[in-house]
C-alpha cells in the first residue's frame, strides 16, 4: 500500500476510506477489491477543490462516472456576520454585511439599507442622487459579478482564455469601485439614508470610457463561447432545471430566467427608482447551463444601458445631496481623500473642534450611539446577480439591529445542486454548480 | 434623600416609564382597546450596567413594543388574502406597508397548503425562513418568520409562528415547499427550533458536534479582550454600549 502519510487508507465502521491526493490510482482500485465498494463509491469532492467555487464540499455517490446521489456540505466559511451585526450600530451593520457575498457587496449593503430605511420610514426622503449612485454601483457590480461567474465557469471546463479576459474586464470595474468608494471590495458605501460620499471628480468620464470599452469587449465573449462547439457540448442540456423545479426549490435570478420566465425584481417590485430606467429582462428558454450563460451575457449589456442612463442623470445632478437631510440619521461628516487615502474631511474636523460645541456633541453621539430605529420588521429584497437577495431586519427600537437575517440566493440555489447533477457525469456536476454561480461567502455568512 | 444615598449607590432607582407618565404608555398611544404586548424591556438610557449611574437616566425601564394588530379594513389586496386565511389567523400586523400574518403553529401546514394551492393566493415561492429569538416574549420566545412571494399576483406576505423555549417545535414546510429544506436546517442550527417532519434536520452552518445554538440571545458573541498600549479592550458583547 501507499506509504504517503497524507494519502493513506483506513477501515471505518462505514467501510474503507481512502484519502486521495494525486497518487497512483491503481493502488486504490486494487485496494477496493471486488466487494460492494467497487460498485458504489462515495467521493468527497472538496472542500478545497479548485472547481467548487470556494470552500464547498460535494458528497457524490458514484457508479463509474455517473453520479447517483449528490449532496452539498457547507458552512466552512461561516463567520457569524448576522450575530455580529446585533452588537454594532445600524450604520456599522453595513460594514459587516458587505463582506458576505464578496462578489456582489453592493447588493448586500443595499438590501440591508433598504430594510433599515423602511423601518425608519424615510424611503421617500432619500435624495435622488443617492438613488442614482446606488443603481450605478449595483449595475457595475452586476457586470463584475457576472464576469467572475463566466470566467470561473470557463476555467472549470478548461476555457482558460475566458477566465483571463473575464478577470481582465472585472479589474476595470474594480478600478471604478476604487475610484468612487475608495475600495475594491468591502465598500460599506451604501449607508442608511444615502451613500457615504459624493462622486469624485472625473468619475463620470471614466465610467463613460468603461462603457465604451465594454461595448468592444463584450462581443469577445460571444465570439469565444456562443457558438463554440466544445463550450456548447459541455454546457448544453447540463444542469437542467425547469420552471416548476425552480419555483419548488425557490430558485431566482439567471437560473429562473433561463427557463424562459422573465421574472426580475427590478421590474416586478422596483426599488431605488428602477422603474424609471429603460432596460429589458433577459431570458433564455433552454433551462440549462448554456441558457444561464447566455442570460448573464445579455444581462451585462442591459446593465451597460442602465449605467449609461445613470451616468447621464448624475451629470445633471452635480452638487446635489447624497445623504438624507435628517441630521439625526445622516452620517455627520463626508469623507475626503487625502494624500494618504480616505479620511475625515478637514473642514468638518475644523467645524466640530473649533467652531461648534453642539456639532461636536452631535457628531459624537451619532457616531458612538447611532440612531434609534422604530420597532418592527422589514424585508426588502433586491435582484442580485444570483437572484433574490433579501435582508429580514428586525428592530426592537434600539440603536442596534435586534436581528438581521439574509436570505442569500446562493444559499437557496445550491439546494438545487442534487437535482441538477444526479444521473449525470461527474464532469457535469462542475458545470451545473458553475451555472448556479454560488458564492460561498454568501452561502455561509 | 440623604439616607437614600447610603443605599447601594450603583443601583439606580427603577422608574417604570409608563408609571411615571401614563399618557406615554403604548396603550394610550395606540388604538383604544388594542392589546399591545411587550416583548422585552429596555433599561436606562445609555446601556450602562453595573456601574454608578451619573446620568440620572439609569433607572428608566421602558417596554419593547412591536407594532400592534391591524384592524379591518387592511386596504388593497391585504383584505382578499386575509379573507382566504381568516379562521386560521391569530393576528394581522401591517407595518410600513408589509403585512404579517401571525398564526399558531398547529395551523401552519394548513396555511402553507392554502397559500400554495389556492388560485386566489398562489404564493409559489417561499423565499426563506428566518428565526428570531425574543427572550422577553414569555411563552413565545422562538419565532420562525416565513417570507412568501406570489409570481402570479406579484405580492409578498410574511407569516410568523411562535414556539416557547420549553417546547421548541414547529411543523416543517418541506413537504409543501421543498425550498424550506436548508432554511429550516439553518434555523434549527442557529436557534434550536425543531421542525417536525423535516427529512433530515441536521446542522448546516455550524459543525455537527457544536454545542448550543449561536443566534439565540442567551448565547454569547464570544471573543477575547485585546491588549492595546496597556489598555484592555473587551470583546464587543461585553463593552459598554448604548441600547
Amino acid at each position: 500500500m501507499s506509504t504517503d502519510f497524507y494519502a493513506d487508507s483506513a477501515d471505518t465502521s462505514d467501510g474503507k476510506v481512502f484519502t486521495v491526493s494525486g497518487q497512483d490510482w491503481d493502488e486504490i482500485a486494487a485496494g477496493m477489491g471486488d466487494n460492494d465498494a467497487a460498485e458504489r463509491v462515495v467521493v468527497n469532492m472538496g472542500p478545497q477543490h479548485p472547481s467548487t467555487h470556494g470552500v464547498l464540499r460535494l458528497i457524490l455517490e458514484i457508479e463509474g462516472e455517473t453520479v447517483t446521489e449528490a449532496r452539498c456540505g457547507i458552512g466552512y466559511l461561516h463567520t457569524g456576520i448576522e450575530k455580529n451585526m446585533e452588537f454594532r450600530s445600524w450604520t456599522q451593520g453595513v460594514t459587516f454585511c458587505t463582506r458576505m457575498d464578496y462578489l456582489s457587496p453592493f447588493y448586500n449593503e443595499m438590501t440591508y439599507v433598504l430594510g433599515v430605511e423602511r423601518l425608519l420610514d424615510i424611503e421617500d426622503q432619500i435624495p435622488e442622487k443617492a438613488q442614482v449612485m446606488r443603481v450605478l454601483l449595483m449595475e457595475l457590480n452586476r457586470i463584475s459579478s457576472h464576469l467572475v461567474c463566466i470566467a470561473t465557469g470557463g476555467m472549470e471546463i478548461g476555457a482558460l482564455t475566458v477566465m483571463t479576459i473575464g478577470f481582465r474586464e472585472r479589474e476595470l470595474v474594480l478600478d471604478l469601485f476604487e475610484l468612487i468608494t475608495g475600495l475594491r471590495m468591502n465598500h460599506a458605501f451604501i449607508r442608511p439614508g444615502g451613500v457615504a460620499q459624493d462622486m469624485p471628480p472625473g468619475a463620470l468620464d471614466q465610467i463613460r470610457d468603461f462603457v465604451a470599452l465594454m461595448k468592444k469587449r463584450l462581443p469577445e465573449y460571444a465570439a469565444l463561447c456562443n457558438a463554440n462547439p466544445i463550450f456548447k457540448a459541455r454546457l448544453e442540456n447540463v444542469g437542467h432545471l425547469d420552471l416548476e423545479g425552480c419555483m419548488a426549490l425557490g430558485l431566482t435570478g439567471p437560473v429562473l430566467r433561463s427557463t424562459g420566465y422573465g421574472f426580475d425584481l427590478r421590474k416586478a417590485q422596483p426599488y431605488c427608482g428602477y422603474e424609471t430606467y429603460d432596460f429589458d429582462v433577459q431570458t433564455w428558454d433552454t433551462s440549462d447551463s448554456y441558457g444561464r450563460f447566455r442570460v448573464r451575457l445579455n444581462e451585462m449589456w442591459e446593465s451597460l444601458r442602465i449605467i449609461e442612463q445613470a451616468a447621464d442623470r448624475l451629470a445633471r445632478l452635480e452638487g446635489a445631496p447624497v445623504m438624507v437631510a435628517d441630521k439625526k440619521v445622516a452620517w455627520p461628516s463626508q469623507l475626503s481623500i487625502g494624500s494618504d487615502g480616505m479620511g475625515n474631511s478637514l473642514d468638518h474636523i475644523r467645524h466640530i473642534m473649533g467652531e461648534s460645541m453642539e456639532a461636536l456633541i452631535h457628531h459624537f453621539k451619532l457616531v458612538t450611539e447611532g440612531f434609534r430605529v422604530p420597532a418592527g420588521q422589514a424585508y426588502v429584497p433586491v435582484e442580485s446577480p444570483r437572484g433574490e437577495l433579501g435582508a429580514h431586519v428586525v428592530s426592537d427600537g434600539g440603536t442596534r439591529p435586534f436581528r438581521a437575517h439574509f436570505r442569500d440566493p446562493s444559499f437557496n440555489n445550491l439546494q438545487a445542486m442534487g437535482v441538477m447533477s444526479e444521473g449525470g457525469q461527474i464532469a457535469d456536476v462542475i458545470v451545473a454548480i458553475a451555472s448556479i454561480d454560488p458564492v460561498m461567502g454568501g452561502v455561509d455568512r | 434623600m440623604s439616607d437614600e444615598k447610603a443605599d447601594k449607590p450603583e443601583t439606580a432607582v427603577e422608574q417604570r416609564a409608563t408609571d411615571q407618565s401614563p399618557e406615554n404608555a403604548p396603550e394610550a398611544l395606540g388604538e383604544p382597546g388594542l392589546e399591545i404586548r411587550a416583548v422585552g424591556e429596555r433599561r436606562g438610557m445609555f446601556g450602562v450596567q453595573g456601574s454608578g449611574d451619573t446620568s440620572g437616566y439609569g433607572g428608566l425601564v421602558a417596554p419593547v413594543v412591536l407594532p400592534g394588530a391591524a384592524q379591518r379594513p387592511y386596504g388593497g389586496w391585504f383584505d382578499g388574502v386575509a379573507d382566504r386565511l381568516d379562521p386560521l389567523i391569530e393576528q394581522v400586523v401591517i407595518h410600513r406597508g408589509e403585512i404579517t400574518f401571525h398564526v399558531r403553529r398547529e395551523h401552519l401546514l394548513e396555511i402553507a397548503q392554502k397559500l400554495r394551492d389556492d388560485p386566489d393566493l398562489r404564493f409559489e415561492l417561499l423565499s426563506g425562513v428566518s428565526g428570531v429569538h425574543y427572550p422577553g416574549d414569555a411563552g413565545r420566545e422562538l419565532h420562525a418568520v416565513y417570507h412568501f412571494m406570489s409570481f402570479t399576483w406579484n405580492r409578498r406576505i410574511r407569516v410568523e409562528v411562535a414556539a416557547p423555549d420549553a417546547d421548541p417545535h414547529v411543523p416543517s414546510l418541506v413537504p409543501i415547499y421543498p425550498a424550506a429544506d436548508w432554511h429550516e436546517r439553518e434555523t434549527w442550527d442557529m436557534f434550536g427550533l425543531q421542525f417536525d417532519g423535516h427529512p433530515a434536520l441536521t446542522r448546516i452552518l455550524m459543525p455537527d458536534d457544536w454545542p448550543g445554538h449561536p443566534q439565540r440571545k442567551d448565547y454569547p458573541l464570544g471573543g477575547i479582550p485585546v491588549e492595546y498600549k496597556g489598555a484592555s479592550v473587551p470583546p464587543p458583547d461585553q463593552r459598554r454600549s448604548y441600547n
